[in-house]
Formats: structure tokens, C-alpha cells, sequence
């Protein structure tokens, strides 16, 4: 606008505001305390060495994790009516959105690519968990829509990695219409033939978890994470007793039979691929290679099946 | 005993003062009929004042009346030959969520409904509306069920949510959720969902994923409880009725937002004043709901279905 906001704010502003400190060159583990160099905590792919536990990852991370050679290309998103309901709390809708967009260079809760796992095409949507709680909206809705139909065109799989504490409030009644909405969307996979996999990470719960986070062919989770329908407060407050040790953790899960398995995050990668090659890819392969695994399985001391 | 919400205490001391005159009346050859033809009208129009702008919390009050119909009374009014069907088969019976074959105008259907109770016995029975897994299983049994027979599925809902407990997260509340909803969107025969009372979220939409979406004029439908809504993002649940604002959650929003397909006008005063008028309604606009997707097939059905909640949050209020 003028001399003063153009040159003089900025310069004032540059001074005022702290640098960049690199405060981030330690982070303590949640679980056990323990102060973790960030470069070894990122090394040991935000598990922390001493006590085992996932430590979040963010939706970039997840992608250089479980994509070959850690590469994707991300899609561009379908634009969505940004608050519907002129929502308003202690603070406008419209603003947090806003600030939370501005963060990430304008994107919502969701962020979709595509590549190959196992040398097989798949598609991956992941939640940002920092984004607003990881809370799915419609364009949460959108994004998984967008990300089925492009899996149902490049017949690859469907991978989802929720982190999410569920619907987002803000958004009403139309939050609440994105629980049919994305079972529509792993309806589209399931109907092209092709695997519609998902990965429970910390946290899922709420109306992401009561919709298309537990419709998966597969169901994996990773060690420790919080999945479940109601949060732990409100069964509190609804019981009135204490929750058992471990309740709606990922092995509680896994011994109730909610999910398929529970996979440290070192063996993601290669269970990921394993399982997306077991169901596109069952023919079996050259001759060469059934010898091999043949002799592998002899070795290991196995039988062989008849 | 008649139960009064708070803003309709006005209306109880007038029809109090009817029934005192009238009381007085039987005693002696007194001659009240001017005074309670008088009264009357004034409560009639306290009604109409009263109920054309009640607020969006008001609705909220309502739409949890413990006199407003149930699910056991639009069964009871709308379907003869009713034959409860039980259990999910893996687990239990759940009678939060009542369902069943019977004939709807003469016409084989399936049921399913909350049914929240109607006094503190019943209220216990039916676990006051909240299912458990079981419940939606058995739901997505009797819709199963439904499809085989080529049979309407018709659903009342009403209810606080799914129940939080553990038990219920121990057998699946969310995984059995999802699966529901994925059966309401899988059937092959027409479904007509009726908000009847509180749509309390995931508890709510996992038997309301229909073709045709009605909800009774003060019902209320709503993604999370406005005192939930408020004790998070208000960090205190006395701000329940600005929730309640902020959510459009009534039915005159929800139309507006597309999400449900019409309103079904109640007496005035509320259903819980005249049941057997609200029921009758609520019977006459699943009639004319079902009737063009009677002549829809299975894919038509999955397609309009499917089309439909697609269209959803593309417009705002």
C-alpha cells in the first residue's frame, strides 16, 4: 500500500520476530521422556530408540516411507466450498482455516499421491494429523474421492493412512455426510478388483474410524496407535470407571480382532509391498525365481506343501 | 405425568387453568364455556408465537422431549403384521435398535428404529437409544435380509449416538458403524430414512444412508451433541445453545444444505402433542417417498443412492 507497510512493517518485523533458532535439534519422546537427537530420531524413521515408541510422522514423511525409493508424485486436489456454515466459536471457522492453510501452502487435512509399492502401482492418501487434528471436512472427503478414482485409473491400489481424531466439527452436519461419502470412494476400488489397504496410525478415532478406516481388505496398525469410535474421556465420563491398561491401543485391536496386524514401522515398507504383490500380482512368477523361493523355504527349514 | 420444557411453561399454566375451570364446571351448573372458549384461543395462539421461531437449542429440547413419539410408536401406528426379528447373530440382541418384518400400507417391508423408551424401565431395556455393535449388526443382517426378498427397507432414527463403552469399542463400534453404512449404500432396494427425533452422529447416519432422507420438522440431526460441540470448542458445555446455533442442525437447515430430501410438518406444538397426527404424517411422506423408487431396479436404486450423497457439500448455507 504504502512506503510504510511495503518497507518499513517488514523491516520492523524482521527485527522484532525471533530468528530461526534451531530449537528443533531435540525433541522428547512422549512416552518414556527421553531427549532424541532429531537427525537420529529421523534416521530411526520417528521411533524412538529408547523405548520403541512411533512417534508421529507427517504426511510427506509417510510418503518417502512406503513408496519405492521413497518417490511420489503428489496430485493436485479438487478445490472445496471453504466453510459451508459460516461455523463460528470462540474464533471464525473461516479464519482457522485459514491460518492452518497458510502453514502448509493452502492444502487441507489430506495429502494424495501416486508411484509404485513393490514395483506395483498405488495410490496413497495420508492425513496430516497437525493439520486441524488430522479432522475430515469435505475437502478431506474430496481428496479421498479424488484419490479412488485415480487408483480405479492407473488400476493400482488404494492405501489410506488416517491420523485422525474424526469428524471436524466446524463443518456440521456436512462432516458427519463425509462418512457415506468416503465409503462411496473405497466402494469405487473394491468394485475396479483392485486392494483398498489401510494403515491405523495414531491417532484414529471418531467418524473417520466408523467409516472408510475400518472397510479396508486389509487392516494394518502401527505399534501403539489410539483407534477407536468413542474417546477415552467420554466412555470415562459416560461409565464412570477406569479404562483398562492398553484400551484402544493397536494390540488391543489386534487381540479383539479389529485388525489384521500390528507391523513396526521398520517392517511397513516391505509388509506393504509384500501384501500389494500378494493380491495384484498372483501368478506365479518365472521358474527361476519359484526355485529360489523354493530353496529359500528349505532352507528356513519349512515344509514344502504338496 | 405431562413433562413441560421450560419455554413451554407459559402454555402449561393456561391449560392448566382450562382444565381447573373445567374441573369446576362438572361440580356446579356454572356456565365457563365463554371462559374456556377464551382461554383457548389464547393458548392457541401462544402455540403458533411460541413454535414459529423457536430457536435451534428449542428444537434441540424438543427433538429429546421424553413425550415425543418413539420408535416403538411409528411401528405400532404405521405397520401391521409387525414381527420383531433379533440378535446379530454373532453376539446378541440389542434393543436399542428394534427391528422386524411387517407390512407397510400393505406392503412387506423392513423395519429398523431406535427406540429410546418410554419410561425409566423401558429407557434401561432399550440402553436409552444407544446401540452397540450388535445393534448395527443385526441392522445390517435385517438389510441383507431386505435385499433377498426384494423388500423397502424403511428406518425410524433416534438417538444420542452410538454407545460409549467399553464393551462396545472392545467388539467394534466403529468397524460396525462403517459396515452399516456401507450396507444402507449397498442395498439394492429402496431405503427410506426418517430422522424422527436426535440424529446423534455416526449412531444416526449408519441407518440413515438412504435414498430418500425425511426428518420431522423439530428433529434435529447433527455430527456431534451441541454440548459435546461446546465443551470442546468452547472448553465449556454451558455453551450448548451457541452450538446448537452454530452446528444447522435443524431440519430447515439440513434441507437447505441438501443433506436431507423434506421436511415433515408436525402439529403445532410439537409430535409430542399430538402423536398420532405426527405419525400419520410421518406414514404419509414415506408413502409418497417410496412410491417412484418402486419402480427404480437395483442398480437405479445403488446409482441414486450414490449420486445423491456424491452431490452432498458442493453448496453451503
Amino acid at each position: 500500500m504504502s512506503w510504510l507497510t511495503n518497507f518499513v512493517l517488514p523491516k520492523i518485523r524482521a527485527v522484532v520476530t525471533k530468528k530461526e533458532v534451531p530449537e528443533n535439534l531435540w525433541q522428547k519422546c512422549p512416552n518414556c521422556g527421553q531427549m532424541l537427537f532429531r537427525r537420529d530420531l529421523e534416521a530411526n524413521l520417528n521411533v524412538c530408540a529408547n523405548c520403541g515408541n512411533h512417534l508421529r510422522m507427517d504426511a510427506e514423511q509417510r510418503m518417502a516411507l512406503l513408496f519405492d525409493e521413497g518417490r511420489s508424485t503428489a496430485i493436485e486436489l479438487p478445490k472445496a466450498i471453504a466453510d459451508p456454515l459460516k461455523f463460528r466459536d470462540l474464533k471464525r471457522y473461516s479464519d482457522r482455516l485459514k491460518e492452518a492453510q497458510a502453514r502448509v501452502g493452502g492444502r487441507d487435512a489430506m495429502v494424495v499421491a501416486h508411484g509404485t509399492i513393490g514395483g506395483l502401482p498405488a495410490v496413497l492418501a495420508c492425513f496430516d494429523f497437525a493439520f486441524m487434528g488430522g479432522s475430515m471436512g469435505i475437502a478431506v472427503g474430496e481428496a479421498l474421492l479424488a484419490a479412488a478414482r485415480l487408483a480405479v485409473l492407473q488400476e493400482a491400489a488404494l492405501v489410506v493412512v488416517p491420523a485422525s481424531g474424526g469428524a471436524r466439527m466446524q463443518e456440521g452436519i456436512l462432516s458427519l455426510m463425509q462418512m457415506p461419502r468416503t465409503t462411496l470412494a473405497v466402494e469405487m476400488v473394491k468394485e475396479a478388483g483392485l486392494p483398498y489397504i489401510v494403515l491405523l496410525t495414531d491417532p484414529t478415532t471418531g467418524g473417520v474410524s466408523a467409516s472408510f478406516a475400518m472397510l479396508g481388505d486389509i487392516t494394518l496398525a502401527e505399534p501403539g496407535a489410539v483407534i477407536g469410535f468413542a474417546g477415552a474421556r467420554v466412555i470415562e465420563e459416560t461409565i464412570r470407571e477406569k479404562l483398562p491398561e492398553g484400551f484402544q491401543r493397536a494390540e488391543y485391536l489386534l487381540e479383539h480382532g479389529m485388525v489384521d496386524a500390528v507391523v513396526p514401522r521398520k517392517e511397513l515398507k516391505e509388509t506393504l509391498a509384500r501384501i500389494i504383490r500378494l493380491l495384484m500380482s498372483p501368478a506365479p512368477a518365472t521358474g527361476l525365481v519359484l526355485a529360489a523361493a523354493g530353496k529359500g523355504r528349505a532352507a528356513a527349514g519349512g515344509k514344502t506343501a504338496p | 405425568m405431562r413433562h413441560f420444557l421450560e419455554f413451554e411453561k407459559p402454555l402449561a399454566e393456561l391449560e392448566g387453568k382450562i382444565e381447573e375451570l373445567r374441573h369446576l364446571a362438572d361440580g356446579g351448573d356454572l356456565n365457563i364455556a365463554d371462559e374456556v372458549s377464551r382461554l383457548e384461543t389464547k393458548v392457541d395462539r401462544l402455540l403458533r408465537q411460541t413454535y414459529a421461531k423457536l430457536s435451534p437449542w428449542q428444537k434441540v429440547q424438543l427433538a429429546r422431549h421424553p413425550d415425543r413419539p418413539h420408535g416403538g410408536d411409528y411401528i405400532a401406528g404405521l405397520i401391521t403384521e409387525f414381527t420383531p426379528l433379533a440378535g446379530d447373530r454373532g453376539f446378541a440382541e440389542d434393543r436399542a435398535i428394534v427391528g422386524g418384518l411387517g407390512r407397510f400400507r400393505g406392503r412387506a417391508v423392513v423395519v429398523l428404529a431406535h427406540e429410546k423408551g418410554a419410561d425409566t424401565e423401558a429407557r434401561v431395556r432399550h440402553n436409552f437409544g444407544m446401540a452397540k455393535p450388535e445393534g448395527y449388526r443385526k441392522a445390517i443382517r435385517l438389510m441383507h435380509l431386505a435385499a433377498r426378498f426384494g423388500l423397502p427397507v424403511v428406518s425410524f432414527v433416534d438417538t444420542a449416538g452410538a454407545y460409549p463403552g467399553i464393551e462396545a469399542e472392545e467388539r467394534g463400534q466403529a468397524e460396525a458403524i462403517a459396515r452399516a453404512i456401507e450396507a444402507c449404500l449397498q442395498l439394492d432396494v429402496p431405503l427410506i430414512a426418517t430422522v424422527i427425533g436426535e440424529g446423534g452422529s455416526g449412531g444416526a447416519i449408519a441407518m440413515a444412508a438412504g435414498n430418500s432422507v425425511l426428518m420431522l420438522e423439530n428433529a434435529i440431526y447433527s455430527v456431534i451433541s451441541p454440548e459435546g460441540c461446546a465443551s470442546i470448542l468452547w472448553r465449556s458445555s454451558g455453551n450448548a445453545q451457541d452450538a446448537a446455533e452454530a452446528l444447522k442442525l435443524t431440519a430447515q437447515d439440513l434441507l437447505k444444505l441438501g443433506v436431507i430430501d423434506r421436511i415433515i410438518a408436525e402439529p403445532l406444538g410439537g409430535a409430542h402433542r399430538d402423536k398420532d397426527a405426527a405419525v400419520t404424517a410421518t406414514g404419509d411422506a414415506i408413502e409418497a417417498a417410496l412410491k417412484p423408487l418402486l419402480a427404480l431396479d437395483g442398480p437405479a436404486l445403488r446409482k441414486q443412492r450414490r449420486e445423491k450423497f456424491l452431490a452432498m457439500g458442493t453448496k453451503g448455507l
